[in-house]
């Protein structure tokens, strides 16, 4: 059988929950980082997947995933840089331990 | 025709100098700004007699009959085609006469304050609010419209305010000038909703248009105006009658005269200038200005207007009586004169042999101007030799200060109405109008002019005879003062002493036509013997130094005693403004601004920080908690446009 649309989509919900999960549950400033990009890539899929099946003959669709992979990538950069400083401080990268921004 | 150049330099000078010395004048022309502002206001006076000679010997009659011209008008501020505020210089016998008077007592002050303000610290500033006060009262007397007046009507005020406090360390000199400002403004309130109804109804503010509008009954908007009344009186009665009450106040006409005594508490030179010659007549001015809608529209209010002079002239002068501050003397003696200018024009009417009453107040005017600065000229000469305001301290000044007592007694013989002197002829004159027109007042004012001849000559007897003087505390120094201080007093004493010469009926009338003015000597016998007696009493009580005074005023007791404090009016005031207004106005506002202004200011401060409380906990620094409720409020949106919205 011919995989389809919907395999496709199957794969990337699975994989932005997983991501969301992984998101909210972990307290690893790093996993974190980590489930973020899974959610990203299911986003990545879901571009690529619509402009294979729904409008092949355009490129929009992947332009999209272009820059979503060159924005996350940057994004990782500074959350990288954001984690270290945090870790610098505080000696920890912990998400607990990292709650003095509030009221 | 007038040459609108040399008319508009006329104030412009003095505006000039205004600006120079209030500019530079602490700094850079300090000792200077005197002799700049004395030329400035020298020229100005050259000027001013330059065109009176112009208008009343060249140009200015036309078939014998006494033109007005308008040489200048700027539109200043159109609001619409109609409708404009314009700024111009009117040019008729009224404002040319009042120029004379304006520029020349100016002058006068300018050249006397050279010696008496010698060594102040504030010389300049002084200065400058001098070249302000004389700008803007050379600006009101040439206004051609009744807004620009009211312009100037308010700089004169402010002039007058900051002069009264120029010796702003003195508590009693602050107090006196806010009391001046506050009641005249009280009464410009008046004044600016006069203002208002009479231009409403008239379609205009210019006066010459306003005048031919409102007299004649033929025209719509006399119809209209006499057509809508309020509290049972025309609109056109209410607007007059509140333009005079805006001229009460700073002519300080009973019962808004409380200001003027106190306003005492500045120099003398300004005491003369602002508060006896120029400004305190703006209000009979204004009066003679619009006195065609008086007399021929209003009748009424004409008639109120010589009331209202007559019961101030006779107030104020059995006030003066018993007074022992001797500016405060002449400040209710100014005050009466003023009410003797305001009922001259109260029982005046419009035109003719009728016109006497007008002609006779801008007499009155004209000579009071000149006997008046010249006593405060003069009691300024003896304040600043015997440091003193009080009668108890003086006496017996006449050899140490021969100059100012000669040209005293000239001014105290003119304003006793002495025949031959100035005061005389324009007393004469307003008595003789009084008496064709209405014989209540001419009476008050036969008993008024007794009066003054006795406390013009209590002053003059305490000041210069009485007690042989002795000098308080060891200083007497200096003499009678310098040059710069007699010659003002001697050329004022020859204006006050000749003023009378000027055929002023031929000059000054309500309709331009020339007024043959003729004196009966039947006629003048009971006001002159009136005079005479006031004299004599006052020397029979004052010459001497003895007990008749004291034994006069205990056996008067109750009426001294309300004459001495000034009828209980300030006190009235008092209670007015404290007891009824403050407790009852003022308490109820201050109720209302705290309880229910604040409490709306204070409940949405208090809801605010309420609701805060209640939702600050949602901002608790967890990371994954934000992301639940992001991706909740995302779960929930989705669901709204995928169910609901559709």
């Amino acid at each position: 059988m011919e995989p389809g649309l919907y395999h496709i989509l199957t794969v990337s919900i699975a994989l932005f929950f997983i991501g969301v999960m992984g998101f909210l549950t972990r307290r690893n400033l790093i996993t974190m980082l980590m489930s973020l990009e899974l959610i990203l890539n299911s986003v990545n899929l879901n571009f690529i997947a619509f402009n294979k099946y729904v409008w092949p003959g355009k490129m929009d669709g992947l332009f999209f995933t272009i820059f979503i992979i060159a924005i996350a990538a940057a994004e990782a950069a500074v959350a990288i840089a954001i984690i270290i400083n945090l870790y610098r401080s505080n000696q920890s990268i912990d998400v607990t331990n990292a709650e003095d921004l509030k009221y | 025709m007038p040459n609108a150049i040399n008319i508009a330099l006329i104030p412009l000078l003095p505006f000039a100098g205004f600006l120079l010395s209030g500019l530079f004048g602490r700094k850079y022309i300090r000792n200077f700004a005197g002799m700049l502002g004395t030329a400035l206001i020298l020229g100005s006076a050259i000027l001013a007699l330059y065109t009176a000679y112009d208008y009343f010997f060249v140009y200015g009659k036309v078939d014998g009959v006494y033109q007005q011209f308008v040489p200048l008008k700027i539109t200043w501020l159109a609001f619409t085609k109609e409708l404009s505020i314009d700024m111009g210089l009117v040019i008729d016998p009224i404002s040319v006469m009042m120029l004379v008077v304006v520029t020349f007592v100016s002058l006068m002050v300018h050249i006397y304050s050279l010696g008496y303000l010698k060594g102040e610290e504030r010389f300049a500033t002084y200065y400058a609010y001098l070249g302000l006060f004389t700008f803007s009262m050379l600006g009101l007397v040439l206004a051609s419209n009744i807004f620009q007046i009211y312009i100037f009507w308010e700089l004169v005020g402010v002039s007058s305010f900051l002069l009264i406090g120029f010796y702003y360390d003195k508590p009693s000199a602050v107090a006196a000038s806010k009391k001046a400002f506050i009641v005249t403004r009280f009464a410009d309130l008046g004044f600016l909703i006069g203002i208002l109804i009479l231009s409403y109804f008239s379609g205009t503010l210019d006066f010459q248009e306003l005048i031919a509008r409102l007299t004649s009954p033929e025209s719509n908007e006399a119809k209209a105006a006499a057509a809508s009344t309020f509290l049972g009186a025309s609109a056109l009665t209410w607007g007059a009658a509140l333009v005079f009450m805006g001229g009460a106040g700073k002519s300080a006409m009973f019962p808004l005269h409380i200001w003027l005594p106190d306003a005492m508490e500045g120099p003398t030179p300004v005491s003369a200038l602002i508060h006896a010659a120029t400004m305190v007549v703006a209000g009979v001015y204004l009066v003679a200005r619009l006195f065609p809608v008086f007399a021929l529209s209003t009748p009424a209010v004409l008639e109120m207007i010589g009331w209202v002079g007559a019961v101030s002239a006779i107030v104020a002068a059995v006030i003066a009586c018993t007074q022992t501050d001797i500016k405060r003397v002449l400040a209710y003696s100014t005050m009466s004169q003023i009410g003797y200018m305001m009922f001259a024009l109260g029982v005046s009417k419009y035109g003719g042999e009728a016109g006497l009453g007008y002609t006779a107040s801008m007499f009155h005017l004209f000579t009071h101007a000149m006997f008046k600065a010249l006593l405060f000229l003069g009691a300024g000469a003896v304040i600043h030799y015997v440091h003193s305001n009080e009668m108890k301290d003086m006496g017996g000044l006449r050899k140490k200060m021969p100059v100012t007592h000669f040209t005293f007694l000239i001014a105290c013989l003119s304003i006793a109405g002495v025949p031959f002197l100035s005061g005389f002829y324009s007393k004469e004159e307003i008595l003789l109008a009084a008496y064709h027109s209405n014989t209540a007042i001419y009476y008050i004012a036969l008993v008024t002019s007794g009066l003054t001849a006795f406390y013009m000559f209590r002053l003059y007897f305490n000041i210069f005879w009485n007690k042989p003087y002795e000098a308080h505390g060891g200083h007497h120094g200096h003499g009678e003062g310098g040059l710069v201080m007699m010659l003002p007093l001697i050329l004022l004493a020859i204006g006050a002493a000749g003023a009378g010469y000027i055929p002023f009926g031929e000059l000054v009338s309500s309709d331009g036509k020339a007024l043959e003015s003729h004196f009966d000597i039947a006629f003048s016998a009971a006001p002159v013997l009136l005079g005479l007696s006031g004299i004599a009493i006052a020397a029979w009580m004052y010459l001497k130094e003895n007990k008749k005074p004291e034994n006069m005023a205990s056996s008067l007791g109750g009426i001294y005693k309300a004459a001495y404090h000034k009828f209980y009016i300030d006190e009235l005031y008092l209670f007015i403004t404290k007891k009824v207004l403050f407790n009852l106005v003022g308490k109820t506002a201050a109720w209302f601004d705290r309880t229910i202004v604040d409490g709306l200011v204070n409940l949405t401060g208090n809801t605010t920080v309420l609701v805060a409380e209640g939702i600050k906990k949602f901002q608790s620094g967890k990371v994954q908690q934000y992301a639940i409720y992001f991706l909740a409020g995302v779960v929930l949106l989705a669901a709204f446009f995928v169910y609901v919205w559709r």
